[in-house]
């Protein structure tokens, strides 16, 4: 009996993870479905599921307008720069405050978070201005630092927080051995907090990636990425819906296979510490 | 070959005369995506080829991130964009700045007294053209002339509001999904408001008075709100307070409005029996009057304009005349059809016997000619515009009182509450800009 009620509840958990996961992506698979229909079917009603016409007009004119390939690279260059720069910068200073905390750590870690909390919109003027100053408007190097700068408390708290579960002790070791502070970071340390800078680096692949309002506001014709190029198929006046999902399919793809990919890695890293 | 040094000298300064006279300038256009701005990307060549030293980027974004996008860099002069496609509402503004460049040294070709009177005088400030209109457009009333035959009725070439709401009322099948009017619900100064507007000025309604003290307590503004709320609480599709040109234009198409009043461009869309399943059972009329000598027609038009600080204005304005000269228009007909050439903007297009076989042309041409932006109300107005007031702060009211009557719309609120609400929503914020 007590069985039967463990393999009914397993029963009924796994429906409900595959429902709320349905419903989680039905979104993204609904985008991936209108970017195969006419923009008559796309905006039929009611709503045509599956049984419709295939087409892939709607990719052959996105492909034909919009040079997919630089927008891309431009995703790649900016998403990939500005977590690597992140990195770099973050986990030198994760390290200086999960092993050798001052009184004042836990406040300047709030106070980075604390920067988050600012709507961008609000440092938009400023840093345009700075960009124009600097020549910085429409180029890659300037949204990398940006989306670096924008990304990094979020980068140093998860780095902070994978450090903190390492034992201080396996550090000290390392220096009574006459490990250099550089070989404690990048021999000792590094090596064994892998899934987390592995799932620090994915998760801030993708919000970069999927950054808009920066990229959106300091870009034009050179620098633009992939949000750009989504933006662009957005009419005010004219049925857009197919053409905007299949630049919407063919934007995500690259990080939705990276992400399939990649995702055991994400997963571990992501519950790296939450049991104990 | 041993050249001596006075020649390999000339030599390498002819190589960097040559690659000089060969520089090229890239102009950089931010564009929206309509399908005439689509349809120009697409015949550039024509514009390239003649101008090899020329270099053209597309910035395309959507209606009102571009609108932001352009307004930031060309307040803080970022010299992002050589070429800006900007609307009737921003250029009396931005030119009255200085931030446009003026136009009137374009070609004598180009020809700028072919340009429609109503249109050039929107985008004109003290005597100096500040953009070239691209496309223009008015509102006009599109119905399904087999709904209105069923009903045993006729729609007049210019009809007024109560023959638009018998009309409603007679074609409204419920049962059969099909409601005899829709229009605009959704909030925003340039999606309700644009409708309300014009729909406010053929009632005798008008945004301000001589002395910039909002209206919306008048009987005049309460007839034009509670008409509308008529029409669309017994006559209008569900949920219309969320719906906005491409909502209604899906709509007509599957054959589920009576009447649309929206953007005389709308009539290629509605009339391409690609798209449309009632291609060929549209009729046009002119937008409705109450009878008080002004008609419920906005106008508009997507224009080209320069922007002060741009690098290359001489390159930028070849493009801008090729872009919306007569020969440009011949192209388009000649590779797309002349129903596809931009409309709205030259007298000669709707000379063009060719031109005249399109169905919606006359009607278009009749309804841009209706509208007057310096003249647009009753009663006299201290602004110009006719579904907006060309001053900077309208943006912002106007999309709050919009919310307002969405609201209404919505059953939120009556109507009594929102022109109240708007009211003193717009009164509070015009005494904080000065007026």
């Amino acid at each position: 009996m007590a069985r039967s009620v463990t393999t009914q509840r397993k029963i009924i958990n796994t429906a409900a993870a595959w429902g709320i996961g349905f419903l989680i992506f039905f979104p993204i698979l609904w985008t991936i479905l209108t970017s195969f229909k006419t923009e008559a079917t796309a905006i039929a009603d009611p709503p045509v599921f599956l049984a419709f016409d295939w087409t892939l007009e709607n990719y052959e004119v996105v492909l034909e307008r919009s040079n997919y390939a630089r927008f891309l690279w431009n995703s790649v260059f900016i998403a990939g720069g500005s977590t690597l720069l992140g990195l770099i910068i973050a986990i030198p200073a994760a390290w200086s405050m999960a092993f050798v905390p001052s009184r004042r750590t836990k406040d300047i870690l709030l106070w980075m978070l604390s920067t988050k909390m600012l709507p961008a919109v609000g440092v938009l003027y400023p840093i345009y201005l700075i960009f124009i100053k600097m020549g910085l408007l429409d180029s890659r190097i300037g949204l990398t630092v940006v989306l670096m700068l924008i990304n990094l408390p979020i980068i140093v708290w998860m780095l902070y927080t994978y450090f903190r579960e390492i034992p201080g002790e396996i550090l000290e070791a390392s220096r009574m051995d006459g490990a250099t502070l550089k070989d404690e970071i990048l021999y000792v340390l590094t090596p064994m907090a892998v899934p987390g800078i592995a799932s620090t680096l994915l998760l801030n692949f993708i919000l970069a990636w999927n950054e808009a309002f920066w990229t959106l506001n300091l870009t034009a014709a050179k620098a633009a990425p992939l949000t750009a190029f989504i933006a662009s198929y957005s009419s005010p006046e004219g049925l857009f819906y197919a053409k905007l999902s299949a630049a919407s399919t063919m934007a995500i793809a690259p990080i939705l296979i990276l992400g399939w990919f990649s995702q055991k890695q994400l997963v571990r890293g992501l519950t790296f510490g939450a049991v104990k | 070959m041993n050249l001596t040094m006075p020649l390999r000298f000339t030599s390498v300064a002819a190589i960097l005369a040559a690659n000089a006279a060969f520089a090229e300038t890239t102009i950089t256009i931010a564009t929206v995506n309509n399908g005439d701005m689509i349809r120009m990307q697409g015949l550039t060549e024509d514009f390239t080829s003649k101008n090899p030293d020329i270099k053209l980027e597309w910035v395309t974004l959507e209606e009102n991130v571009l609108r932001q996008r352009v307004t930031q860099d060309i307040a803080a002069k970022g010299g992002q964009f050589d070429v800006m496609t900007i609307g009737t509402y921003e250029v009396p503004i931005w030119g009255a700045q200085d931030w446009l460049v003026s136009l009137n040294d374009l070609p004598a070709e180009w020809d700028k007294d072919d340009i429609l009177p109503a249109i050039r005088g929107g985008l004109t400030v003290n005597d100096n053209l500040y953009a070239a209109p691209f496309y223009g457009e008015s509102s006009m009333v599109m119905y399904r002339k087999d709904l209105m035959a069923d009903a045993g009725m006729e729609m007049p070439e210019a009809p007024t509001w109560d023959q638009i709401a018998k009309a409603a009322e007679a074609m409204t099948d419920k049962e059969k999904g099909i409601y005899g009017i829709c229009l605009r619900g959704k909030a925003g100064w340039g999606e309700n408001m644009a409708f309300l507007s014009a729909m406010a000025n053929s009632y005798g309604a008008r945004w301000f008075d001589e002395n910039w003290t909002p209206q919306f307590d008048t009987e005049e503004w309460a007839a034009t709100l509670n008409t509308y709320m008529d029409l669309m609480n017994n006559y209008g599709p569900p949920g219309a307070s969320t719906n906005g040109f491409n909502e209604n234009l899906s709509l007509f198409q599957q054959g589920k409005c009576g009447m649309w009043i929206d953007a005389t461009v709308a009539a290629s869309f509605v009339t391409n029996p690609t798209d449309s399943t009632v291609a060929e059972h549209v009729g046009f009329a002119l937008a409705p009057d109450n009878g008080l000598g002004k008609r419920g027609n906005w106008l508009w038009a997507w224009s080209l304009a320069i922007p002060a600080g741009s690098d290359a204005t001489e390159e930028a304005k070849k493009f801008v005349a090729w872009a919306t000269s007569k020969e440009y228009t011949a192209l388009v007909a000649e590779n797309e059809g002349w129903a596809n050439v931009p409309p709205g903007t030259r007298t000669s297009l709707y000379e063009n016997e060719e031109y005249k076989k399109v169905p919606f042309a006359e009607m278009t041409l009749n309804s841009i000619n209706s509208a007057d932006p310096t003249n647009p109300t009753v009663d006299p107005v201290p602004y110009t515009g006719v579904q907006f007031v060309a001053i900077p702060e309208f943006a912002g009211i106007a999309t709050q009182v919009g919310q307002e009557f969405s609201a209404a719309l919505a059953g939120q609120q009556s109507v009594e509450e929102a022109l109240e609400k708007a009211q003193a929503l717009t009164a509070d914020e015009m005494e904080a800009a000065g007026y």
